[in-house]
């Protein structure tokens, strides 16, 4: 089905999120749209599955205008939206949450798709498991095949290959053409270009809620950077090694539970100034290495050695790490690392040791303020951190993270970024934070491990398979470790 | 057993003071299984209470008196939905202040109907009851109320977890805008899992008047059952199975206490009425904390520890108490 925007507007309150898209998506073919964080992108697609209202315009598919009132309006038309931020039911199972919105099946029948669909894409998924215990990954992949299920016939698909590996992308990319090749439209949301370029026959690129350049394949990546961004963001070379100190974090044999497989016989030494990237495909160990080290969870055998401490195993160990100053950045950043409804200001507030019994609003709103600056976010002082977009809430995490911090694990840390702001935040790990700074992060992005780390560690179903200095290997042996050749 | 009591008097007695209260407290696990929670129940048992004894007086009919529990009930539902749903309004305001307005409304509505005698459901003979041994006989000579809340138990468990509109309250009570994001209207779901909820406590109400503790005064005997069903619905982690078991055990104790009563004559008399609400906490916590573990580990090992789980682990709908506004 077409899908056409006419005069499409929508203001929050003063703000002017969107203004005047035109836009045209046909059947049978993919539409990338891209643009910065904040660029209105989501918002756009919200619209289009009824779940947000919009300000002004028309929108019509197959030449007749529809309202869009809301999501079940959408989806009766065939409209169809992964979100971004994973939009489901933790503490229901793979399979509640895949029948959920789909019209009604016998359980025998949602079972045998969601397995011969999970098949197909070479996804994992066991009906019966709480989605709590999955990754980011993983609970949107569920929310992909429903969609797919669903007899979705309009797809949108908001940044769909941030939470899965390589590997899973090679096998989703061509389901996405074939989809498509069955008539099925679909809208692309991304920040990045190699798979906008790889997937689709037209791009759009909106900057700050307009649209500054459509076209048609084949792209010329300069001119669409330019239309992102105005000027084009260099890429930053390859940064020089750093000097290693003591031994600050060790693993001596450590057992755990975790994520799809746990971590198992996982003997490790961390030192002081090294940047260390873990890689892996989604869930092989690599967030249950960063939680162990952070005192977020306990092994079950072996110890966590934290600046030659033993790490406790109860709920005191993340107390402890804290104290060490080893700082934990979650790639869920909304849900575990900031609070929705407290005030960006507010957050600062929180974070200082000796608080003064009252709370002098003005005064931490002039400090916040100078932060925000500081840190380019883009908000107010008096903003809720629910309010701000994928990159600023990772800019507020940065700028509440102690400067004089000697370990710090990050989860992600450019998941949802922009090139522009992913660049800034490691411009910011490496050069503000003092050099004798661990640094342990893991990466779906393979490139960003090999750009940025000084020595890489690859998990294949829980086991580290492979630790070497970045310069000793390269991206096909890393890929190939991944994926479990040896 | 306790007492000069007869194991089969025990059980009947327990089932008979439980019934009441397991409806109420099925209702309450009703409405907050879509993450609302109504605190009026105190007040609304007692409202429903008076409404059905005083309606069942008027007719002379025992089905109108359900009838017109169930009703008073139903609209202080509506008023706590429509003031904490469409309008946003704290649910635990809207539900304390309604609760105090529901009990001192009952008491002085229900004045003319103080202290006289009305219609009682009375326990029925099961048509065999003659053929059956005596131990049987006492157990099964129950009033209505007790098969409806037994019946209730298996109803509501698998409402939750094997009918879609069970689940799409679920859902709606862990994540209403995912659920809106799917084509559900959380508004809707929750206005009706309260009205349902609440039409359920207003039963249980009825209940108390008209079976358990026939008629009405000041006071009923049903004061206080509103907040024990409350916490029967978070300890029972929002199970029915669980809550229901929580209601016997509570019933249990109580019964007990009125027969301990009679062997300790030079205790007062009001340590064994009040005893069982104590009790009831303490034996709670201690089941909490044993169960604990299992309900941490949640990775279900094969299907009959899957089947295992559905029978009896459950916990707090994730938006609980929370208003959900549409963007």
């Amino acid at each position: 089905m077409d899908v056409e925007f006419k005069h499409i507007g929508k203001r929050f309150g003063a703000v002017q999120a969107l203004k005047d898209i035109n836009l045209r998506a046909i059947s049978g073919s993919i539409h990338g749209l891209i643009g910065e964080n904040g660029a209105g992108k989501s918002t756009l697609m919200k619209i289009l599955t009824g779940y947000q209202s919009r300000s002004e315009g028309a929108i019509f598919i197959d030449g007749s205008r529809v309202e869009l009132k809301s999501p079940e309006e959408a989806a009766d038309l065939g409209i169809g939206m992964l979100y971004q931020e994973p939009m489901d039911f933790p503490s229901l199972t793979v399979l509640d949450n895949f029948s959920l919105g789909c019209p009604p099946q016998s359980e025998s029948h949602l079972r045998r798709s969601l397995l011969e669909l999970s098949t197909r894409f070479a996804f994992h998924l066991v009906p019966e498991q709480m989605v709590e215990l999955l990754t980011v990954g993983e609970r949107q992949q569920i929310e992909l095949l429903r969609l797919i299920h669903c007899k979705t016939r309009i797809l949108i698909l908001d940044e769909p290959t941030t939470g899965i590996s390589p590997a899973q992308k090679e096998a989703l990319f061509p389901v996405l053409k074939q989809l498509t090749e069955e008539g099925m439209t679909i809208l692309l949301v991304s920040h990045k270009l190699e798979e906008v370029a790889a997937l689709c026959n037209e791009v759009t690129v909106l900057r700050h809620g307009r649209i500054t350049h459509h076209t048609k394949a084949p792209f010329h990546f300069p001119e669409l950077l330019h239309a992102m961004f105005g000027s084009i963001p260099e890429h930053d070379d390859k940064e020089a090694p750093r000097d290693t100190g003591d031994v600050v974090l060790s693993f001596h044999t450590v057992e755990a539970e975790g994520e799809r497989l746990g971590l198992h016989g996982c003997t490790l030494n961390v030192r002081a100034g090294e940047i260390i990237g873990l890689a892996g495909l989604d869930g092989a160990g690599q967030s249950t290495l960063l939680r162990l080290a952070a005192g977020l969870t306990f092994p079950e055998q072996g110890d966590v050695t934290l600046f030659g401490s033993v790490l406790p195993r109860n709920s005191s160990a993340s107390h402890i790490a804290q104290r060490q100053q080893t700082a934990f950045l979650p790639a869920d950043r909304l849900e575990e690392a900031l609070f929705h409804d407290i005030s960006l200001s507010e957050h600062f507030s929180l974070k200082e040791h000796n608080p003064p019994f009252l709370q002098s609003g003005k005064k931490s709103c002039r400090q916040a303020e100078k932060d925000i600056a500081t840190f380019s976010i883009k908000g107010k002082a008096e903003d809720m951190a629910k309010d701000l977009s994928g990159g600023n809430q990772q800019r507020l995490l940065l700028a509440l993270l102690d400067p004089e911090s000697r370990l710090v694990l990050l989860e992600n840390p450019t998941r949802g970024l922009d090139i522009r702001s992913g660049q800034w935040v490691w411009q910011y790990l490496r050069n503000e934070l003092p050099p004798d700074t661990a640094i342990l992060f893991s990466s779906p992005e393979l490139d960003e491990i090999l750009h940025y780390s000084n020595r890489i560690l690859v998990f294949h179903d829980g086991e580290i398979v492979l630790d070497s200095d970045v310069h000793n290997t390269n991206h096909d042996a890393v890929a190939a470790a991944m994926t479990g050749v040896q | 057993m306790i007492a000069d009591l007869p194991v089969s008097v025990l059980i009947a007695s327990v089932l008979a003071a439980s019934a009441p209260l397991i409806i109420i407290a099925l209702g309450e696990t009703l409405t907050e299984k879509s993450g609302v929670i109504n605190l009026s129940l105190d007040g609304v048992v007692l409202f429903s209470a008076m409404a059905a004894f005083a309606a069942a007086k008027e007719t002379g009919s025992l089905g109108a008196g359900f009838l017109a529990g169930g009703c008073a009930g139903m609209i202080t539902g509506l008023i706590v939905g429509y003031l904490s749903i469409y309008l946003h309004l704290s649910q635990v305001a809207v539900g304390f202040a309604l609760s105090l307005l529901c009990r001192d409304l009952a008491y002085f509505l229900g004045n003319p109907y103080s202290r006289i005698q009305g219609p009682t459901l009375l326990a029925a003979r099961l048509p065999f009851h003659d053929t059956l041994p005596s131990f049987l006989q006492n157990i099964l000579s129950q009033p209505l109320t007790v098969p409806a809340a037994l019946t209730l138990i298996a109803l509501l468990w698998y409402f939750f977890n094997a009918t879609r509109s069970g689940l799409a309250l679920r859902s709606v009570g862990e994540n209403p805008a995912a659920a809106f994001a799917r084509g559900l209207n959380p508004n809707k779901v929750q206005m009706l899992a309260v009205l349902a909820g609440s039409f359920l406590v207003g039963l249980g109400g009825a209940a108390y008047s008209l079976s358990l503790k026939p008629g009405w005064g000041r006071p009923q005997g049903a004061e206080g059952i509103g907040w024990i069903a409350l916490a029967l619905v978070i300890f029972g982690g929002w199970h029915p199975l669980r809550v229901a078991l929580g209601a016997m055990l509570f019933a249990f104790l109580q019964v007990s206490g009125i027969s301990l009563q009679n062997i300790f004559p030079s205790i007062p008399a009001q340590v064994f009425q009040t005893a069982p609400f104590p009790l009831m906490i303490f034996t709670l916590i201690f089941m909490h904390y044993s169960t604990r573990k299992s309900r941490i580990s949640t990775k279900p090992a094969n299907r009959l520890q899957r089947r295992l789980g559905l029978l009896f682990m459950s916990r707090a709908p994730k938006s609980l108490g929370k208003s959900y506004q549409q963007e």
